[in-house]
């Protein structure tokens, strides 16, 4: 028998070893049957930095930071469209919403692609052209992304001017503001705290998207890897190097989209939030027991 | 009080609806420059309607607002009022202070971004001069020290205090308050009364619509009760606190502490 004491004794959660240990396990069995599975490894490694590939990605980086600027000036423009209290600029913008939102985006790329069947020539007044000239790869995939983009982005927008309190547009007028000034000095920026977020996961989603524009010739990350596996039959392994380049992107981004979204939160907590690295350092020297936590709660 | 012909605010035959409700009736009032006037009155008595008429943030359907001899939200010609654009009423309002009952900091700045945003972005003023003035004003509502803080890491009382330095950052003619004690713990409210009560003494002229009746008794030259958007009475504290002549006001009086 052990001493009396009125120390409690935490439960012991076996379940939750075992349960673990599972998992763990079939995990292995997985890393395994793909260690052991038909991929030539070497030729991953062979083809990550490939010049080709790399210009692809710069590619796909390329449209999707297009693509978000483009989705977000027009996602300001008509998400404060759908707010105004004028019943034809609300209805506009209640049209694109419904139109882009409501069909495929890759048809949307194929129609922008093929625009030249509809409009065999520019005709801008001042300037000429013929449309198979003009609509390029990157210009079709440009705007077919983008205005697709801009209808998710403008519900996105619109919410985060929601949410902002209507008392900080009635304080900012009555520091004499223009409705237009109070919107960009004051309502837009606390918006962009909740809008950042969905801002992110528009760009993951975007990203990952852009690779629907290899079928209309625009030569990104994916599309690369297929030529070259057509020359080589080396599929799964390209495939592979890909989908890292992918999961390389998307990593640093979520680092950056930390940072934006301390900025974006000025002021909303009591203290000021802690840096990433900071707080990984901390996170990393973070020990269990009375010291450290009487240490770490400063 | 300084009180000069002209009055600071002169309201005619103010009416208001809410589609067929009508919420003001026909409100007539005079603010000398100067005075310190509250507004008393049960709730959806349209007493903050009426004060939110005055820098045009609730529109009025029928009436004359004037404010420094200047009519407010409206142009007249050949006797009839015309509503003005969003940037005409954006000068008229620099004019008028106003602070809310939630306060309504802006929470992305701090404090001092907060006072000085009117100035610079507003009135074009140097941000230097801006800063200086803001400084000046926080130490004015004794928050010297919290310059750097943002609005939520303050007290409801220190934010209100912030909030009424930033109305007065604008160099006011004019301070409407509405309800500014309502969302205060108690014990917060006497440090916001406090610093009303040093403005009333500088000779600011003043609108309050409170519940405060002693602040009301103590500080206020008039008081007015608003009921059913009618003034119900009017007159100096001491008449119509003490002495009400109507049912309405004394049966509002009966319920309010203080």
């Amino acid at each position: 028998m052990a001493e009396p004491s009125d120390r409690v004794i935490p439960l012991r959660h076996y379940g939750r070893w075992v349960s673990g240990a599972l998992v763990l396990l079939v995990l292995a069995l997985v890393a395994r049957a793909f260690a052991l599975g038909q991929i030539d490894w070497p030729v991953v490694g062979q083809f990550f930095f490939s010049p080709v590939l790399v210009k692809g990605l710069g590619n796909t980086l390329l449209i999707t930071v297009l693509a978000i600027l483009m989705g977000l000036a027009l996602g300001i423009v008509f998400a404060v469209m759908r707010l105004s209290r004028n019943p034809v600029t609300n209805a506009v913008a209640g049209a694109y919403i419904w139109l882009f939102r409501g069909t495929p985006v890759y048809l949307q790329l194929l129609i922008w692609f093929n625009l030249a069947l509809v409009f065999p020539t520019v005709n801008l007044f001042f300037w000429k052209a013929r449309m198979v000239d003009v609509m390029t790869p990157l210009l079709a995939a440009l705007l077919g992304l983008g205005f697709n983009e801009g209808a998710y982005m403008t519900e996105i927008v619109r919410g985060g001017v929601l949410s902002v309190d209507r008392g900080q547009m009635e304080a900012a007028s009555t520091l004499g503001m223009t409705r237009l000034m109070a919107m960009r000095r004051i309502v837009l920026p606390q918006a962009m705290r909740v809008i950042t977020p969905s801002i992110g996961n528009e760009f993951i989603g975007l990203l990952k998207t852009s690779s629907m524009a290899s079928t209309i010739a625009f030569t990104e990350l994916l599309q690369r890897a297929q030529n070259i596996y057509f020359v080589n039959a080396k599929v799964i392994e390209l495939l592979i190097v890909a989908a890292g380049w992918y999961l390389i992107v998307v990593t640093l981004f979520t680092l950056v989209q930390n940072r934006v979204e301390a900025r974006f939160a000025r002021g909303q907590s009591h203290e000021p939030p802690p840096g990433y690295w900071h707080q990984l350092g901390r996170n990393l020297a973070r020990k269990r027991g009375p010291a450290a936590a009487a240490g770490s709660s400063r | 009080m300084n009180v000069s012909s002209e009055p600071m605010v002169k309201a005619v035959n103010v009416h208001k609806y809410y589609g067929h409700n009508e919420v003001l009736k026909g409100i007539d009032l005079e603010v000398a420059r100067g005075e310190v006037m509250c507004i008393l009155g049960p709730s959806g008595s349209g007493k903050s309607t009426f004060l939110r008429c005055i820098n045009h943030l609730e529109t009025t359907n029928r009436g004359r607002i004037y404010v420094d001899g200047e009519l407010v939200g409206c142009r007249e010609s050949g006797g009839r009022l015309f509503e003005l654009r969003d940037r005409e009423i954006c000068r008229a309002r620099t004019k008028m202070g106003m602070v809310f009952q939630h306060f309504n900091l802006f929470p992305h700045m701090s404090v001092l971004d907060n006072l000085i945003e009117g100035p610079v972005q507003v009135l074009r003023q140097p941000r230097e001069a801006a800063v200086e003035r803001a400084r000046a004003l926080l130490a004015q509502v004794g928050l010297a020290h919290r310059e750097s803080s943002y609005p939520r890491q303050l007290s409801g009382g220190q934010q209100q205090r912030v909030a009424i330095a930033r109305a007065l950052a604008m160099e006011p003619k004019l301070m409407l308050f509405d309800e500014p004690t309502s969302a205060l713990d108690p014990e917060l409210v006497g440090d916001v009364l406090a610093v009303m009560r040093d403005l009333a003494r500088s000779g600011m002229t003043m609108l309050v619509v409170t519940h405060e009746i002693g602040f009301a008794r103590g500080v206020a030259h008039s008081v007015v009760f608003i009921d059913g958007g009618v003034v119900v009475e009017s007159g100096p504290p001491g008449e119509v606190l003490d002495h009400p002549r109507h049912e309405r006001t004394r049966t509002f009086l009966s319920r309010v502490p203080g």
